[in-house]
Formats: structure tokens, C-alpha cells, sequence
């Protein structure tokens, strides 16, 4: 074993070792909170580590044991997993911080379960990004299903039971009825499952075959929320902000997506997909979702739902980028995962924190929020124009990708898309800032005079997250290069 | 230990056998239970000892032409009752004699309580003769023979499910039940057999595969088939002859349904495996008969009606019961596909399930022993009584829809290849679909055990014995490990598949 | 004609069959058990009858002929038989237990007192 895969086998074991120390130091918790925080730091600081050696072209990998004969559990680092890693394990630090202050300000229970699964979650999100053929991101990915359904069901309430088991519901029908259909199927059809660069399925099967295996995968993919497998989404909202905020804006559905990207890229190959025209249908529907969504987004009143089907939408921006399957899509839509991350959770951050000043959940009672709680709704209004995709925030960059990838590849009537898309999201997101700057207070809060700003636990990580909306603007460059090596095989 | 060795094909018999009979005599109390644990034991580890010889000669020269022939009290084969060894048997042995060991040993505190004091040494003596029957069955090599050793666990058999009477009466009507059903399908098999014999001549296997060979368009022949296919199938409990299954399994002991579940249909699914591939042959049955269909419909309707009369049940045992009906479904899928993949997971499956189903009926045990009754209502909260135990079966179920990383998974992977490498698509899907309907009856009790306040009533309720919660893990615990490294049954279980269809 | 030259395979048939039928029909378990060994013993006439060789005798060594019935069939069916008695005397013992339980021996009465499955 060489010194980098040790430093891969250090990255997936590390949060895994940690929700091991976690649970046991249950009674302590500020140890327990300490302990959490520093194991999240180490994992980024590994992760980052590693970086170097894959800027400069390596690929390190680390096997664990063989499931079935021909078939290994193998990690191996390229640069859309380490982008990922760097995401989801940079915000959950970001995240830990917050769920202390929001964990303890709700004074909620069970607080040990929670970090624990939620370091497992993160594991199984290394897992995920540096898995080295499909059948290791399979295991993964049902791992992580499996892991987040404790922090789903968190209240245990009949709601949150219920939620758990759409949630469930979903995600396993579609990774157990069609993706793993497909990875057996590609098994059968190549004899290996590896992620190669130009895609491992080039003439071993009819385009009819490739169409229906394509289909497959990417609906076998519930955690990319592609309609119609996306009720569980909306549905999981019922968990507590935290889990919200880092599971469903950056861990399960970047999950999700990058999966998606990660199979059209390394298994079917962006050059078959470009002579074969297979991945058309899956512009429409990822087109579709992205309105669709962003209209219903546009019908709720309660805060975390409207991020939720906007979260929906945004993932089909990912997927529109991938189906473009050209550079400027895959750059495009790979970039997007840490844009939108990095959106998503500062508005995800913003509305926990204005659950636990004020306890309200609704848009309509938010009036005049802002005059109380101005550090948030500036973070608010930041991490909103990010995610519609104006500059000077890193929003901006991804979408600018993705229409130039939609020209490149001839398909006009994606711009447009993209840009009615952008339209709904200011019409869901801007009347949220207006409301909480100019308009006057909401029938439904009489003289609230104890209004507070939220606590600092949790305004830190969301200030972090809004100033990086911005600074990612600035470094989008650095990214777009670091991506281009995905698409050059 | 030369003569132990040469005879241990017999030994593996003779050895339980002597034991059912001593164990009357052993008086009150727990002695009885000690002999048969000490049996039990032994066996598993002469069925190791046997399987180390069979994979020596298999490495040695291939793995077609290799068994271990041993003449019953020396008269020649095949006038005289042959036992037979080759790797197919020689790993259902393993099978067989490790989860008698594991439930063995667990039985001691549930037969404590669930049986009257001055009916223990009864009860061990029928259950080594349960397995005497079931290990002799297997490793036979005369056709009337494994209907006589077959006799003599089923008889057993309905004498331990009426057993179960001191729990619920309703056992009574099950015990009479399967006996009716029971000897009905051996009387079939028996007849099967007498049309194999007029027109052959001889009971011995290996004789009846040669004298057979030229004989694909006798009508005789054809009809022995279908009798011995009706027959196996309800000591299967294939479908739609699965009617005694239920109820059987359901009011039985645990640890006989551990083992009615876990063993004995599997010992009926060997010695349909072994009159199909063995004797008649794949090319009879699978190429000039229309049997694949019909097993494919029927295995389909097994693992989807199965599983949905599953999903109807309260009580834990009959939820599993009904569970083990479709497994049996999955089973026949996989050598039905009669390729290599997918009689590899048919037989991996019977390995994977075995470990699994037993290890949810103990856990159903402890549950019982703890609490009385294992049905939905006595399992609320149970997740925090009894954490130990309810992790087990939470294992146990995750294996039964297939997670990857438990041993189901495995199963499942080979089925679906199978099928895929037949084109049979559609088959693949249902295979799945199964693993759906189980999450649902699975993640109902899941649910139930972790999310549900238990009863005031069950204040005192705590975590079970180590003697009963170990053996539980032990099972549980194989299943989850060899989910992760599954090279030590797959090697068995392949090797055991290209045995049967002839490849080197 | 040979529908007529194998009459003692129509005999066993309808022996056969008349237990089958009385197996599934009857409620009474004492006549299910009587029909079983009816069934079982139409299949072991079948067995023996296909052991007797023309013109030959029992298979006991006797000075007066050499042509002997085949052994093998009998040797089996003494087995099956055996089994067949075993099965009687633990079918019996079942329905002495149900009868000391339930009171009864009728299939449907027992059904009724045990109410609606799935407990």
C-alpha cells in the first residue's frame, strides 16, 4: 500500500472511527460536540491533503475486501469524487458548528443518535465519491439510505415515521428495482464494473439495450430527485434543520447527482453518449423536473418545502448538465454541485435559524424578519441570488456553463429553460427577502417584541457559507480547470 | 482414527442415531441435553472433516468425477445401500449439521420453559432423530433409501411440531395437518420411485443415471417424474403444495421451526436438485420436457404470493413461515435457470437462508421466552428492552430483502445474473420485486421494535440470556460475514453447481 | 387385450384413489387416517405385484423349482410397510392429544374453535 492510498483508506475510515467515538461519549456533551467538530476538521484536512496528487493527474486507490469473486470494494480518488468529498466534508464542519447551536437552543432529544448517524452519513458520502467501480457506490449509496433514515425519523413522531417510510420507500424501489437491475446488467454485458475514463460499455451492446440500461441507472438514482421518483424529498423535510440543510442540500442528493454524473462520464463514456444522441430524452426530463419543480416550489408556504422542491429543481440542473454530455455540461453541472451546495445551505442555515428565534415555519409570517434578524436575511438574500445565478455569486458561473453547453450541443430550447428557471426562482426566492425587509408585520404575529437575532452557533456557519457563495465567484476559474481533466480521456 | 475416517460416511449416521436412542435413558433434566449437544457437535465436525476430503479430491482432478463411495456393511454396489459423497452433498451436510449445532445449543433455557419437565428426554430423543433423518437423507445414495430416512425425520417432525401444543393448541391441527400432507407426498415419492425401479431395475443412483440414459422417451419414466416432482414439491413446501407450511412453522417451538425452516425443506430442495440434475438429467428434464416454465411460473408465484401473505401476518413465526415459502421460491428460480449462475444462487441461497431464517426464529424465541409471545403487539419497544436480540433480527431482516453487505445480497446478485444470462428479464425483475415486498414486511416489525413505547405492562422486560442471545448472533452474525467475504459458500456452492452440470 | 392383462394395476389405482378421495373428503380424522393407509398400501400392492416373475414362487430357497418372485420389492415394502405403521401410531397419538384438547375429531368443529388465523 502506498503512502496515498493510505492517506484514501484514512479519509473513509476517519468519520466512521469518529461515530464510534461519539456514540460512546453520549454522556459528555461537550466532549461528544468536540469530538464531532474535530473529527469533521481532520476528515477536510485529508481530503485536501489529497488534493494535490490528484491535481497533478494521480489516481490513488485502496482496496478493501472482495464481496464476490471479480468484484472488490475499491476506492480510487479522480477529481469529480474529490470534489465531492471536499463539499460534503468542508460543510460538515460548517454544519457541526451549526446543529450544536441548533440542537441545543430546540433542546432536542437524542442528540448522540443524531451525531453519530450524521458522521455515519458522511462516511458513506466518502464511500460514495471515491468508490472505485459501481458495485462500491452501490454499497455506499444503500448505506448511506440506510444511515439516514434514523436522522429522517429523528422526532419519531407518526409524521416522522411515515416520512421514513416514503423516504425508504422510494429510495430503495428505485436503487433496488432498477439500479441494481442495471449494475447486474453491465456486469453481464462487460465482466467489469471499474469507473474508466470514456466509459467501459462502448460497443458491448444495441443502442436499444444501452437506452434501456441508461434509463435504468439514472431512475435507479432516486437520491437525484429526477421526477417522477422525488416525492421523498419534500416528504424527509420533516427531520430537523441541520439534517435538512447538510443531507438533503449537500450529502444525499449531491449523492445523488454526482452518481448520475459519475456513471454517464465513467461508464457509458461522454463521446458514446454524443454519437449515439442517448442521453436526449434526458434533457427533456431533466428539463422538465427543473420547471415543474420550481412552479410547485412557487405554491408553498412553508419555508423548508419551498427549498425542498427548489432543491429538486436545482438537481436537474446537474442532470441537464450531464445529459448534455459535452464539456461544457459535465464542468458545467459538476461545478454546479459546489455552487449550489454552498447556496442551498445557507438558505437551509438561514431558515433553521429563524425556526429557532421565532419558531415560524411559514413565508407568510415572516414579516419584518429582517429588521430583527438582519445578519441572517442578508445571508438569506445572498445565498438566494447565488442560487437564481447572479453575479457576483458563484451561482452565476454554473449556470453560464450550462447555457453554453446547451448551445455547443445544438439544443436552443435548453436555454430557454434556463432561463424561465432562473425567472421562477427569483419569483419563489426574492418575495421571501422583500417580505422580511419592506413589508409591514403579518397579521399573524401581533406586537412580537422578542424577536431576537438567531444564536451565534448558528449565525457563524451561515455567514461562512454566504461569504463563500461570493468567493466562489472568484475562484470559479481554478474549478473549471480542476474539472476539465474529468472530460479529458 | 483410520477406521473413524473411513467410516465416517456412516458414522455421520449411525452416530445421532445411537445417541435418539440413548437419550431416554439419560432421566430427567438437562443430561439429555447435553448428549445431543455433544452430538451435534461431532457431526459438524465429521461433515467438515468430509468436505476437506471432497475438496482435496476435487482440487486433485477436477471436479467432475469426484464422491467418496461407501458400502453399507460392504455389501457391493449397487446391490448393497451405497453412501454417496460429492461436493453438491457434501456442503449441504455442512449446512445441515451447523445449524443443528447452533440451535442445539441454543435449545437448552427454550426447552426448559417451553416443555414439561418429565417430556425433555423425549423431546431431544425425537429431535436427534430429526436430524439422523435429515443428514441420512442427504447423504444416500439409494433412491428407497432417502425415502425411509425422509420418513423417519417427518415423522419426527410431527411429533416436535405437536410439541409446540404446550404454547398454543392450535400446533395439534397443525401437526395432523402436515402429517396428512406430509405422508401424502412421501407415498407420491415412493410411487415415483417403484415406477423408476420397474422400469430399471435398480435403486442405486448411480446406476439408475446410467440405466436411464436411453430411456428420455419412456412414458414410465416421464410419469415417475411428474409423481417424484408432486412429492418433493410439498415436502418443499414449493408452491401452490405450501398449504401445511404456515401453520406448521407458525405454532411449532421455535427451535424446530428454526430447524423446519432453516434445514428440512432445504434437505426436500436436495433431493429434487439431485433427481433433476443427477439422475434424470438436465438434458431430460430441461430441453425435452417443458418442466422450466413451469417451475419458473410456479417459483415466480412463490416469491410474490409469498411474500405478500407475509406482509398480512402478526405473528412474528408465520411472517417467517410464509417468508421461507417464498425463499423456496427463489431457490427453485435459480436451478430451474439450470446455468451456472443461476444454480450457483440457488444453491448459495440455501447456504445464505439456512443461516439467516434459523437465526430469525431464535431471535423469535428469544422473544418468546422473554415475553410469551411473539406477535406485533408483544414487540412494541422491544428495540430498547432488548437491544441485542432486536439487532439480530433487524440483521436477519436486512439480509431477507438483500442489503448488500448481508449474505442475501450475494443470493440475490447470482439469481439475477442467471436469469440475465437467459434472457429472461422478466425474472430478474420479480426477483427484485420480492426483495421489495420483503422490506415491507420486514421494516413493518422494524418499526414496530424501534419506534412504538412498549406496554406498561412490560416494565421488567430486559435482555435475554447469553446462552440464547449468542448462538442467535453466531447465525446472524455468519450471515452479515460472509455478505462481506462470501469466497468460502461461494467456492462451495460453485463448485457444488458445476458438479451438477457437468463441467470440470 | 392388455386393458384387461393389467387389471391389478387398475385395482391398485381404485384403491388408491378411494383413499386419496377419503383423505381430502372426510372430516373425521380417524377416517383420514384410514384413508391415508389405504392410499399408502394400494402403492404398496403396486410395489409387490411388479416383483412377481411368471411361474415363479415366493422368494424363499425351496428344493422343488428354481424360478423365484424378486425379493428386492418385498424387502422394500416390509420397510415401507413399517413406516407406514409408524406413521399410523403417530397420527394416532395426534388425534388422541386433539381429542383431549378440543373435545372433538371433526376437522370443520376443530376449525371453527380455533377462530380466524394469523393469531
Amino acid at each position: 500500500m502506498t503512502g496515498d492510498s493510505i492517506l484514501v483508506a484514512i479519509a473513509l475510515f476517519t468519520p466512521l472511527v469518529g461515530a464510534g467515538l461519539i456514540a460512546f461519549l453520549g454522556r459528555w456533551p461537550n466532549l461528544r460536540e468536540a469530538v464531532s467538530l474535530l473529527t469533521a476538521v481532520f476528515l477536510a484536512g485529508v481530503v485536501f491533503y489529497i488534493l494535490p496528487h490528484v491535481v497533478s493527474g494521480d489516481s490513488p486507490t485502496f482496496s478493501l475486501f472482495e464481496v464476490l469473486p471479480g468484484l472488490q470494494l475499491t476506492l480510487s480518488v479522480e477529481p469529480l469524487g474529490l470534489l465531492y468529498a471536499s463539499v460534503a466534508s468542508g460543510l460538515w464542519i460548517l454544519t457541526s458548528i451549526y446543529s450544536i447551536g441548533y440542537m441545543r437552543a430546540h433542546r432536542e432529544e437524542h442528540q448522540t443518535r443524531f451525531y453519530t448517524f450524521f458522521a455515519l452519513t458522511i462516511g458513506a458520502a466518502i464511500g460514495i465519491a471515491f468508490a472505485g467501480n459501481v458495485f462500491t457506490l452501490f454499497i455506499f449509496y444503500e448505506m448511506m439510505t440506510l444511515v439516514t433514515y434514523p436522522l429522517v425519523t429523528h422526532h419519531g413522531t407518526d409524521e416522522a415515521v411515515r416520512a421514513g417510510r416514503i423516504y425508504l420507500g422510494y429510495l430503495f424501489i428505485t436503487s433496488v428495482g432498477f439500479l441494481l437491475l442495471a449494475i447486474i446488467w453491465t456486469w453481464f454485458l462487460t465482466g467489469t464494473l471499474d469507473f474508466q475514463a470514456g466509459g467501459i460499455l462502448t460497443g458491448k451492446a444495441s443502442n436499444t439495450t444501452l437506452l434501456v440500461l441508461l434509463a435504468l441507472y439514472v431512475f435507479g438514482i432516486g437520491k437525484a430527485a429526477l421526477m417522477p421518483f422525488h416525492r421523498w424529498l419534500p416528504a424527509a423535510m420533516v427531520a430537523p434543520t441541520p439534517v435538512s440543510a447538510l443531507l438533503h442540500a449537500v450529502a444525499v442528493v449531491k449523492a445523488g447527482v454526482f452518481s448520475v454524473m459519475k456513471i454517464i462520464v465513467y461508464i457509458f463514456g461522454i463521446d458514446l453518449l454524443h454519437t449515439t444522441g442517448l442521453t436526449v430524452w434526458l434533457m427533456y426530463a431533466a428539463s422538465f423536473t427543473i420547471l415543474a419543480a420550481s412552479l410547485i416550489a412557487l405554491t408553498k408556504d412553508n419555508l423548508k418545502a419551498r427549498l425542498a422542491y427548489s432543491t429538486i429543481s436545482q438537481l436537474s440542473y446537474i442532470i441537464l448538465g450531464a445529459a448534455l454530455a459535452n464539456t461544457w455540461g459535465v464542468v458545467g453541472g459538476s461545478m454546479h454541485i459546489v455552487m449550489h451546495a454552498f447556496g442551498k445551505i445557507t438558505l437551509f442555515f438561514c431558515a433553521g435559524a429563524i425556526n429557532v428565534a421565532t419558531h415560524k415555519t411559514k413565508v407568510s409570517e415572516m414579516g419584518q424578519i429582517g429588521k430583527t434578524m438582519p445578519v441572517t436575511m442578508i445571508a438569506f438574500l445572498i445565498g438566494s441570488l447565488s442560487v437564481i445565478g447572479l453575479p457576483p455569486f458563484g451561482g452565476s458561473w454554473s449556470k453560464w456553463y450550462l447555457i453554453t453547453g446547451a448551445v455547443s450541443a445544438g439544443h436552443t430550447i435548453l436555454v430557454a429553460v434556463l432561463m424561465v428557471s432562473s425567472l421562477l426562482n427569483i419569483a419563489y426566492l426574492m418575495p421571501i427577502v422583500v417580505r422580511a425587509f419592506f413589508v409591514g408585520p403579518s397579521a399573524n404575529s401581533p406586537g412580537e417584541t422578542k424577536i431576537k437575532e438567531a444564536p451565534l452557533f448558528c449565525l457563524i456557519p451561515l455567514c461562512i457559507t454566504a461569504a463563500g457563495c461570493l468567493l466562489l465567484f472568484f475562484f470559479a476559474n481554478d474549478l473549471y480547470q480542476f474539472l476539465t481533466a474529468i472530460v479529458q480521456s | 482414527m483410520e477406521l473413524m475416517e473411513n467410516n465416517l460416511p456412516a458414522l455421520i449416521v449411525v452416530l445421532p442415531l445411537l445417541a435418539a436412542l440413548l437419550a431416554p435413558f439419560l432421566g430427567q433434566g438437562n443430561k439429555s441435553w447435553i448428549l445431543a449437544t455433544l452430538t451435534t457437535w461431532a457431526v459438524l465436525a465429521m461433515t467438515i472433516r468430509l468436505f476437506i476430503q471432497i475438496d482435496g479430491l476435487a482440487n486433485a482432478q477436477g471436479v467432475h468425477e469426484t464422491f467418496i463411495s461407501y458400502a453399507m456393511g460392504n455389501w457391493k454396489v449397487p446391490w448393497g445401500i451405497e453412501y454417496r459423497v460429492d461436493p453438491f452433498n457434501a456442503f449441504i451436510l455442512i449446512i445441515i449439521a451447523m445449524i443443528s449445532a447452533m440451535v442445539t445449543y441454543y435449545a437448552r433455557l427454550s426447552v426448559s420453559k417451553e416443555i414439561p419437565v418429565d417430556k425433555i428426554r423425549f423431546f431431544y430423543a425425537l429431535w436427534l432423530l430429526f436430524i439422523t433423518g435429515l443428514l441420512g437423507v442427504t447423504i444416500t445414495g439409494d433412491v428407497f433409501n432417502i425415502y425411509v430416512l425422509l420418513e423417519v425425520s417427518s415423522l419426527a417432525a410431527y411429533a416436535l411440531v405437536a410439541m409446540g401444543k404446550y404454547h398454543s393448541r392450535k400446533a395439534l391441527s397443525a401437526s395432523i395437518n402436515y402429517l396428512v400432507l406430509g405422508t401424502i407426498g412421501a407415498s407420491f415419492f415412493l410411487l415415483g420411485v417403484g415406477y423408476l425401479y420397474s422400469v430399471t431395475g435398480t435403486l442405486n443412483m448411480a446406476d439408475l443415471t446410467e440405466r436411464l440414459k436411453g430411456l428420455h422417451d419412456n412414458r414410465t419414466v416421464i410419469t415417475a417424474f411428474v409423481f417424484l416432482l408432486i412429492g418433493l414439491s410439498v415436502k418443499m413446501a414449493f408452491f401452490p403444495l405450501h398449504g401445511w407450511l404456515p401453520s406448521a412453522h407458525g405454532y411449532a417451538p421455535p427451535i424446530v421451526s428454526a430447524l423446519l425452516s432453516g434445514v428440512t425443506i432445504k434437505v426436500g430442495v436436495y433431493v429434487m436438485i439431485r433427481f433433476l440434475f443427477t439422475i434424470l438429467g438436465v438434458k431430460f428434464i430441461f430441453e425435452e420436457l417443458p418442466s422450466a416454465p413451469i417451475f419458473l411460473v410456479f417459483a415466480s408465484l412463490a416469491i410474490l404470493l409469498g411474500s405478500y401473505m407475509a406482509i398480512q401476518q402478526f405473528s412474528l413465526k408465520r411472517m417467517l413461515a410464509y417468508s421461507s415459502i417464498a425463499q423456496i421460491g427463489y431457490i427453485v428460480l435459480g436451478f430451474a435457470l439450470a446455468n451456472e449462475s443461476g444454480l450457483t444462487g440457488s444453491l448459495i441461497h440455501i447456504f445464505n437462508h439456512a443461516l439467516m431464517k434459523s437465526g430469525l426464529f431464535l431471535a423469535a424465541g428469544i422473544v418468546i421466552y422473554q415475553v410469551g409471545e411473539a406477535d406485533l403487539a408483544h414487540l412494541r419497544g422491544l428495540g430498547r428492552k432488548m437491544p441485542f436480540t432486536m439487532a439480530a433480527f433487524t440483521a436477519g431482516g436486512l439480509g431477507l430483502i438483500g442489503i448488500p453487505l448481508t449474505s442475501g445480497f450475494i443470493s440475490k446478485w447470482y439469481l439475477v445474473m442467471g436469469a440475465i444470462d437467459r434472457g429472461l428479464i422478466i425474472l430478474a425483475v420479480v426477483i427484485l420485486l420480492g426483495s421489495l415486498l420483503a422490506m415491507i414486511y420486514v421494516w413493518r416489525v422494524v418499526e414496530v421494535i424501534y419506534f412504538k413505547s412498549a406496554p406498561d405492562s412490560s416494565s421488567e422486560v430486559k435482555e435475554a440470556p447469553w446462552a440464547l442471545v449468542l448462538p442467535t448472533w453466531i447465525l446472524i452474525g455468519a450471515s452479515l460475514y460472509f455478505g462481506m467475504d462470501s469466497s468460502l459458500p461461494f467456492h462451495m456452492a460453485n463448485q457444488a453447481a458445476r458438479f451438477l452440470l457437468g463441467m470440470q | 387385450m392388455r386393458f384387461f392383462d393389467l387389471y391389478n394395476y387398475w385395482i391398485f389405482i381404485l384403491l388408491m384413489m378411494i383413499g386419496f378421495y377419503t383423505v381430502i373428503a372426510k372430516p373425521n380424522l380417524i377416517k383420514k387416517v384410514i384413508g391415508l393407509t389405504l392410499f399408502q398400501t394400494a402403492i404398496f400392492l403396486f410395489f409387490i405385484s411388479l416383483g412377481k416373475v411368471e411361474e415363479g414362487t415366493a422368494p424363499v430357497i425351496v428344493p422343488f423349482t428354481t424360478i423365484y418372485s424378486n425379493p428386492l420389492p418385498h424387502a422394500l415394502i416390509l420397510t415401507a410397510i413399517v413406516v407406514s405403521v409408524s406413521t399410523l401410531a403417530v397420527a394416532l397419538a395426534i388425534i388422541v392429544n386433539i381429542k383431549q384438547t378440543y373435545g372433538t375429531i371433526e376437522e370443520d368443529e376443530i376449525e371453527e374453535a380455533d377462530g380466524v388465523d394469523g393469531e
